[in-house]
């Protein structure tokens, strides 16, 4: 039946020409296309809010884990690069001399690039925190000091450098900071490790909520379902639509959640860059960097949002399928 | 183009509220449907659309056996069917328009390709005016007549229509008969349930399946 069959079939009606049936103003442009899934319900603010707690969540929580790998890592970086040399006092031995004959080897010791040897003075003030000031340490058989930097782009050889010491300045002891490394590594190991299970946590969490508020989107949308079924709508255009209606959900909780995350680390950046060079502020600083997310760090909350919303219109679809296989 | 033999239904495992239907529906035929409230007159509709599988029987659709048919099948068969449903079924959150162009938005058609032909039907049952209007605003004649625009707009071979003149005043069912009429006129077969024994006073050419305690008598 064409459309002017139509216009033949309405001049037989009745009340074709009492301007009842019929008179069309079409001064109001069409509405096409809309989405079939209507966008604004409360299933759907819902939903988008569970998206943009957990996305913030697991941004942050992703943010935190680059922010303590940066951070150990440049503990670590600090540490390593310095090396202390330890001259204890002996008896029969003149400590002036072996502290000056250690100095002089790791002079000489490549990949070295700068020594610093603690006076008598020096020392004795580094225990002043432990025992208080104006006490004559003067009797007290204090260790010295010897502290150095390595070359970042040349290795110290510290086995040859150990037996070169123990050669010259017997009572000389070389401590590498292995053991700072060490514990900082795992330190920082353990960190990051809570951290991948907090995120996997708030994924598992999101993708269960996602899960949920998708069925119950789906139970307020049945007389949709069932209506575009007998209007001859397939599975496949069901879920289509389903898909994008849930995906454009995600994007919104996504970006909502995702940009407070943002925010936060921007906040805290700029707070910490104001708090800088304060004594409270260097000791953050020093614990955990800038605060400083860096480049890297913002693409992978942005990555995070967009994976959330993609994974929010796969675990969508599934159970749109699921549900439509049900009812037949 | 529909044969029932020895249908039977029962939900669960309750009575059977359709017994040993036999009938069949002829292309370009007009029928009432009719029977008491509870009769099983929407369910005997659901049992032709295929949203329903019998207990028992056999049902044939279009030349096809429906227990053999898979879900690709089911809606390529509705698509050559007009549903109208008492309670209208329309979406609340698409205009009038939009709601009697989804038949054909669901077949993946361009909008384009099917603009003036839903424009001009809705012209046709009188809801010119009414196209931008979202079905909340709509009076119940022209919910009606919506629900009917969107059976009629895939052009189906056949038109099941649920008590399309229950929710209308004698007048405008009158002219609802007379579209439906007009519409058997152009080939399609309609089947219309009703318990408005008036509307059937109104064409005596209709054949009459009157449903009653689960039974079918047919009366051409």
């Amino acid at each position: 039946m064409t459309s002017s069959r139509w216009s033949q079939l309405r001049s037989r009606l009745p009340g074709s020409t009492s301007g009842e049936i019929g008179g069309e103003k079409f001064a109001e442009p069409l509405k096409r296309n809309m989405p079939l899934i209507p966008a604004d319900t409360i299933a759907g603010r819902a939903l988008v809010t569970v998206i943009a707690i957990m996305t913030f969540l697991a941004a942050i929580s992703a943010g935190a884990g680059v922010l303590v790998n940066d951070a150990s890592r440049g503990w670590m970086d600090l540490v390593s690069r310095e090396m202390t040399i330890q001259v204890k006092p002996r008896a029969g031995r003149d400590i002036e001399a072996d502290v000056a004959a250690a100095a002089n080897v790791a002079r000489a010791t490549t990949g070295v690039s700068s020594v610093r040897v603690f006076s008598k003075g020096d020392s004795e003030k580094l225990l002043e925190p432990w025992l208080g000031t104006g006490l004559d340490l003067g009797e007290l058989p204090i260790p010295r000091l010897i502290v150095f930097e390595r070359d970042a782009n040349r290795a110290v050889d510290i086995s040859a450098l150990r037996d070169e010491l123990l050669r010259k300045s017997p009572s000389a002891s070389l401590d590498d900071h292995t053991l700072w490394m060490e514990r900082l590594a795992s330190m920082a190991r353990t960190l990051v490790f809570i951290v991948i299970v907090i995120f996997l946590l708030v994924l598992t969490a999101m993708g269960l909520a996602v899960a949920f508020a998708t069925r119950g989107a789906m139970a307020g949308t049945s007389e949709i379902v069932n209506v575009l079924h007998f209007v001859g709508a397939e599975d496949s255009f069901i879920a289509a639509q389903f898909k994008q209606h849930f995906l454009r959900l995600g994007l919104r909780g996504g970006a909502i959640g995702g940009g407070a995350a943002m925010l936060v680390f921007g906040l805290s950046a700029t707070l910490a860059a104001w708090r800088a060079h304060t004594p409270a502020g260097d000791q953050i600083e020093a614990l955990f960097g800038t605060f400083s997310l860096g480049l890297l760090g913002y693409a992978v909350i942005g990555a995070i949002a967009v994976g959330i919303a993609v994974l929010t219109g796969l675990v969508s679809r599934s159970i749109v399928f699921r549900h439509l296989r049900g009812l037949s | 183009m529909v044969r029932f033999e020895n249908v039977g239904l029962r939900y669960g495992m309750g009575a059977e509220v359709l017994r040993d239907i036999s009938f069949q529906i002829e292309p370009r035929s007009f029928q009432f449907l009719t029977g008491p409230s509870g009769a099983g007159k929407t369910t005997l509709l659901r049992l032709v659309l295929l949203s329903l599988k019998p207990t028992r029987g056999f049902i044939k659709l279009f030349g096809r056996e429906a227990s053999t048919l898979d879900k690709d099948a089911v809606t390529a068969l509705r698509r050559r069917i007009g549903v109208v449903f008492q309670d209208f079924r329309l979406l609340d959150h698409l205009t009038t328009y939009e709601n009697v162009a989804l038949p054909l938005r669901v077949q993946g058609r361009d909008e384009a390709s099917y603009r003036s032909e839903v424009v001009e039907l809705l012209r046709w049952v009188g809801l010119g005016e009414r196209m931008h209007v979202l079905p909340p605003v709509l009076s119940g004649g022209e919910k009606q007549r919506a629900a009917i625009a969107r059976a009629l707009i895939v052009r189906p071979e056949l038109l099941l229509a649920d008590e399309p003149t229950g929710n209308v005043d004698p007048t405008l069912a009158r002219r609802l008969l007379r579209l439906f009429v007009e519409l058997h006129k152009t080939g399609t077969a309609v089947v219309i349930a009703t318990h408005d024994l008036t509307l059937m006073e109104q064409f005596d050419g209709a054949r009459r399946l009157v449903l009653g305690e689960g039974h079918l008598h047919i009366y051409d």
